[in-house]
């Protein structure tokens, strides 16, 4: 069952859409048990689509086809990095090149210790602060260098 | 969040802020902020003297104002599609969902002044008779989405969201969505169906959104700029806006600057003004390197190189006639050591990453196109390649449900058109020419 803190949350966004359209709050439902849980299940999917009253193929639907939603375990920091067109002029690939040598991973995989995991992002509309990447998908970090990342990984416990 | 030079770019005496009017202030996304500059002041003037929806309209249309998302098409008379007087429930919906390479002007605007924009979605919510809005943001500036709904909770405590707007009997809500990383959305049908919780597919068109958006209802979509604006253009009248910029292309626009120049970030400028100008604006190319190439207007519009642009004015004509668009504003600029193979490579790769894979033509045809790019850049190209690259683009242009499957072509069609000496060197030599020259 999805906790009362979850359940709460998702009320919160249900009050957004009239009371007969449950299933818009899908996506956000989704983002809130993802943030508690780290990455989604077949379970919670299905606890969620049952908390909103839509099919469960409908919610595995949305959580398939949104790339900010993990459905395999991901690290405890999930490092995602933009490398589309203003990053990579910006040369994002050194950026990726040190994380991955950094951390010892490539791209879609988790360290030993599952502190972090890595992934390649499309553009995530912040070029002006190109290269960039996120942390656990809300908090974005701009004008990056190979030093600054180090910076902010060490800052990270 | 460290602050971008998109802010000292604001705030240069040759651009006239308007979408960003706040920005040069202290706390300028805070409610007291924008009162200072005679925020909310216009929906209160058009609730308190009853001023009628066509005559708002018409001083849209004098102002020239075009759609600020890509399509460019003129704000008044998209809002009088939908009827004012018909019953039941009618929205209104932001996109913020900004994910169009080289974009990132709206969250800027959300994040500077979300207030001038609340304002103008409340104005065009009295203009269309709509109830209830959106703002649909971009699930990766989630930053911003959580300041927007901040901003969201002042004005409503304020009572400038809400039942009975400033007592003077309006009833408008408004609610902050966010996306989770699907660039499709930016469709307006797409974003649509993403608002019903669904995977965001565009639908066909007709029925248009106007009479059948959101649970079937009669439903505006418009970009976060356009809305911003009108707060301005009731403040000024449609004839200030329209004199700012140049025929055709009304007043100002924020333009993004990204890529190979020393201060990226968002410029509002007047539209018009020289290419040249705002390359300077924006530092010049970095490393004192020599101009390249642009993409104007995000990957959806066709790369002009620097000998055209050099020449071209920012605005809806100038653009036009140099071969390329305005788009959303997004001026991705490339130095002389930018390979032009490598980077079609990316641009190739992310139209086939975010196809909803719903038309055949867009589902194939860009992972198609992707890996022949791919065969090139590996240095396994065939002489015939490029006339197939050509081939499959046009084959997906114009045989699919949204403008996405034009928009893979477009990288395609125009980097050969103007590199194609650069190809043709990678399919013969198995590298590329930057790296010759180095």
């Amino acid at each position: 069952m999805l906790t009362k803190i979850t359940r709460k949350k998702i009320d919160g966004e249900l009050k957004k859409f009239p009371v007969d359209q449950k299933q818009s709050a899908i996506i956000a439902a989704l983002q809130i048990i993802q943030t508690e849980n780290g990455f989604l299940t077949d379970d919670l999917i299905a606890l969620a689509a049952d908390y909103l009253g839509m099919p469960k193929i409908a919610a595995m639907e949305v959580a398939t086809f949104y790339n900010m939603f993990e459905l395999k375990p991901a690290g405890k920091y999930k490092i995602s990095v933009c490398t589309n067109i203003s990053c990579a002029l910006r040369e994002a690939d050194d950026i990726v090149c040190h994380l991955q040598k950094k951390l010892n991973i490539n791209f879609n995989e988790v360290t030993k210790d599952s502190k972090f995991s890595l992934k390649e992002s499309e553009c995530m509309g912040a070029c002006g602060g190109a290269p960039l990447m996120t942390i656990n998908n809300h908090k974005m970090y701009e004008h990056l260098t190979p030093q600054k990342v180090d910076q902010i990984l060490e800052e990270l416990d | 969040m460290p602050n971008n030079n998109s802010h000292k770019a604001s705030i240069n005496s040759d651009v006239f802020p308007i979408c960003l009017r706040t920005s040069n202030l202290e706390d300028s996304s805070s409610l007291q902020t924008y009162l200072s500059v005679g925020g909310y002041e216009q929906i209160q003037r058009i609730l308190k003297e009853k001023i009628s929806p066509e005559k708002l309209i018409e001083e849209i249309k004098i102002s020239g104002l075009r759609g600020r998302g890509g399509a460019g098409f003129p704000t008044g008379i998209k809002w009088s599609f939908i009827p004012n007087d018909s019953a039941g429930t009618k929205y209104i919906v932001c996109n913020s969902d900004e994910g169009e390479p080289g974009t990132f002007k709206d969250r800027e605007i959300i994040k500077k002044n979300p207030h001038q924009l609340i304002e103008g979605m409340i104005i065009a919510a009295y203009i269309m008779g709509a109830q209830v809005g959106y703002n649909y943001i971009h699930g990766e500036i989630w930053e911003e989405y959580e300041s927007f709904e901040k901003a969201l909770a002042e004005a409503k405590k304020a009572n400038f969201l809400g039942k009975s707007i400033c007592g003077l009997g309006f009833d408008f809500e408004l609610y902050a969505f966010h996306g989770y990383g699907a660039y499709i959305c930016g469709e307006e049908t797409a974003l649509i169906e993403s608002i019903e919780g669904k995977k965001g597919q565009p639908r066909f068109k007709p029925p248009f959104p106007a009479t059948y958006g959101i649970y079937g209802r009669p439903t505006n979509v418009n970009n976060t700029e356009t809305y911003a604006t009108i707060p301005w253009i009731m403040q000024n009248g449609g004839g200030s806006f329209a004199n700012i910029g140049v025929e055709n292309s009304g007043g100002t626009k924020i333009f993004s600057v990204s890529g190979h120049v020393e201060r990226p970030g968002n410029y509002e400028i007047p539209m018009g003004m020289p290419f040249k100008t705002l390359l300077e604006l924006s530092g010049g190319v970095w490393k004192g390197r020599k101009l390249k190439a642009v993409i104007p207007g995000g990957p959806s519009t066709p790369v002009l190189p620097a000998a055209e642009i050099m020449k071209t004015t920012l605005d809806y004509d100038g653009l036009k006639n140099s071969g390329s668009s305005v788009g959303a504003g997004s001026l991705i600029v490339m130095d002389e050591t930018t390979c032009m193979v490598s980077t079609l490579k990316r641009l190739s790769y992310f139209f086939y990453e975010e196809s909803c894979g719903q038309c055949t033509p867009c589902r194939e045809g860009t992972g198609w196109v992707y890996r022949v790019i791919k065969r090139i850049v590996d240095g396994k190209g065939k002489p015939e390649d490029i006339d197939l690259l050509l081939d499959v683009s046009k084959k997906i242009s114009g045989r699919t449900i949204c403008a996405l499957g034009d928009a893979a072509a477009v990288p395609v069609l125009s980097f050969i058109k103007h590199f194609k000496d650069e190809f043709k060197y990678f399919i013969k030599n198995g590298k590329s020419m930057m790296d010759a020259n180095s």
